[in-house]
């Protein structure tokens, strides 16, 4: 991928160049939405105060898992269902990469770092610059660390068993007439009475566990959840399942958000490259790419 | 009991309070009533969180838009109980004959009676309904119904059965043993014996317990909701989720109340009658 940010100084270029990358991007204009080739933009690349100068260290967990991460086994990620995240591939990857772009960052500057989830949005030193793993922005997380403006935000999504008739639903309409359980109290059961309507009462359910049961044993034809839920239902615990389709809740979802240490100066310049993303199409087409088709998970509408 | 009441109103005035004219004891427990009430009453109305409280317990508004819903839900948990109601008095009975037969040939039936009885006054009604409501379907058996409606029913009739069993049981046991032995000497077979002699004034001495255990099934037919069916309970439950609002609950309560109460009374009225058919001696 190309590099469009500007760099005006010709001391910080010749120090990028002397940190390995190619130099040349010195004369490109700025995309980034900065306005202009101003000096002063804290969110030029040779502004940027990184963990290593010149490089981007991003980090996620390790197994980094489908459909986040897609590349298969590699580097540090190993193991039968792991992912490698140098590969660029998957929707956490691919959101990863394209934000690096955005800063400025070729691929080849990238390096990777192995952080436990749960150690991501905790206090103290940090060894990535930025860091995902479906962190979703929350107000006592917000208090550790600095969370970017949400990359994602969850839609909902319908689980079936594979081979049965709702798999052949293709709209919201068709979805109307089958049996559907949900989670009580949450935004997937509000979007089953104000987005689908069915015909029949759904079921309720104190936990997802007990509708996801209640799949298996056929008492109802489609489980109702947030997409990533709806993904591991579907493919990992228990499986054998198939996401039928996808669509817009009626807020209130999960939003994730890139972690960064406390208070860093690169949070403005990442929630910048992140509407960027978002303003061009980017990440929507991230997200159809790897959430949708490769999953096999249609947008219902 | 010296003086055995004869007629309602005697019983009544003691109720209230004994010694005296009839009308003067009633207005007494009136006055004595109000005070206790009003105070009541003022003390909760004046208490500090009485206005967030009566917004989210008590909301007329939200009471009318939930109640309609609530109350079509409800009907589920009334067709539940009606038909676990009969499968049990059944049932029950069935389980405990079988434990009252007597002779070590019916020990293993006896036996497997008094485990049966322990189980499931054991286990949780919770855990069962969860257990059958989920653990059945899971077998994928065919010709079995999936229907967590029909599964959480077969777990209260399960659970109510065991403690209905025991009731029956002590008014089998209740009966004298003489009665048996006459009934055999005048030619009845063991199981005629059971079933004209035995069983007739059993059932007549359990009456109430009996009732009182179907006032705690009514109110667990909720418990069916854990596994997926919109009863009363599930449907406040669903009220209170959308509007942040207790009061669908208060809705749902006010439904298995008005079932109860009834019941309750009725109860009541049979013992009434029971003791004064018994101590009057002749009534009967």
């Amino acid at each position: 991928m190309r590099t469009f940010l500007a760099i005006a100084a010709t001391g910080l270029a010749l120090l990028a160049a002397a940190c390995g990358s190619s130099g040349t991007s010195s004369e490109s204009s700025s995309a980034a939405g900065s306005g202009g080739s101003n000096a002063a933009d804290p969110c030029a690349k040779d502004s940027l105060q990184t963990l290593e100068p010149g490089k981007l260290t991003i980090s996620t967990d390790n197994p980094a898992y489908t459909p986040y991460f897609a590349g298969g086994p590699g580097h540090e990620w190993k193991g039968e269902f792991n992912n490698d995240p140098y590969a660029d591939k998957g929707f956490e990857d691919a959101v990863a990469y394209a934000v690096a772009d955005r800063l400025g960052f070729t691929a080849d500057e990238v390096t990777w770092t192995v952080t436990p989830f749960n150690q991501s949005f905790k206090p103290g030193p940090k060894n990535f610059d930025y860091y995902l793993a479906q962190v979703s922005i929350t107000p006592q997380r917000q208090q550790e660390v600095d969370l970017s403006d949400p990359y994602y935000a969850a839609t909902q999504a319908v689980v079936g068993l594979k081979g049965s008739p709702i798999t052949k639903a293709k709209s919201l309409a068709d979805l109307k007439s089958y049996k559907l359980g949900v989670e009580i109290g949450t935004t997937s059961a509000d979007a089953i009475t104000s987005v689908i309507d069915p015909d029949t009462k759904p079921n309720y359910y104190n936990r997802t566990r007990d509708a996801t049961q209640a799949l298996n044993n056929g008492q109802i034809d489609g489980l109702v959840v947030d997409f990533p839920t709806a993904y591991y239902i579907a493919f990992v615990d228990p499986g054998g399942g198939t996401v039928v389709g996808q669509f817009s809740g009626t807020g209130g979802e999960d939003q994730w958000g890139l972690v960064l240490d406390k208070d860093s100066p690169l949070t403005p310049c990442v929630d910048q490259a992140i509407a960027s993303l978002k303003s061009d199409g980017t990440l929507a087409a991230i997200e159809k790419k790897w959430l949708s088709d490769i999953v096999g998970a249609p947008v219902l509408h | 009991m010296t003086d055995a009441p004869s007629s309602a109103g005697d019983r009544r005035s003691r109720i209230l309070g004994g010694g005296g004219g009839a009308g003067r004891n009633v207005a007494v427990a009136l006055v004595s009533t109000a005070v206790v009430f009003t105070a009541l009453g003022l003390l909760v109305v004046n208490s500090s969180g009485w206005e967030e409280v009566r917004q989210k317990f008590l909301n007329g508004e939200e009471f009318r838009t939930w109640f309609p819903d609530v109350l079509s839900a409800f009907w589920l948990d009334v067709k539940i109980f009606c038909v676990a109601e009969v499968v049990i008095l059944a049932f029950a009975l069935g389980i405990a004959v079988l434990r009252s037969l007597p002779g070590p040939v019916f020990f293993p039936i006896r036996a497997l009676a008094i485990v049966y009885t322990d189980i499931f006054r054991g286990v949780p009604t919770i855990l069962v309904v969860y257990i059958l409501g989920f653990g059945v379907p899971g077998l994928q058996l065919s010709g079995v119904s999936t229907d967590p409606v029909i599964w959480g029913t077969v777990a209260l009739v399960l659970v109510y059965s065991a403690y209905v069993a025991e009731v029956y049981r002590a008014g089998i046991e209740s009966v004298h043993p003489s009665q048996e032995a006459a009934a055999r000497s005048l030619g009845l077979s063991r199981w005629q014996a059971l079933r004209f002699v035995i069983l007739p004034q059993a059932v007549r001495r359990v009456v109430p317990p009996l009732l009182n255990d179907f006032i705690g099934l009514q109110k667990d037919t909720a418990l069916v909701a854990l596994i997926g069916p919109v009863e009363a309970f599930r449907q406040a439950d669903i009220g209170a989720n959308a509007d942040f609002n207790y009061t669908p609950y208060f809705c749902a309560a006010v439904l298995f109340v008005a079932v109860t109460v009834p019941l309750a009374r009725f109860t009541d009225w049979l013992i009434a009658r029971d003791r004064r058919r018994q101590q009057g001696g002749r009534a009967a």
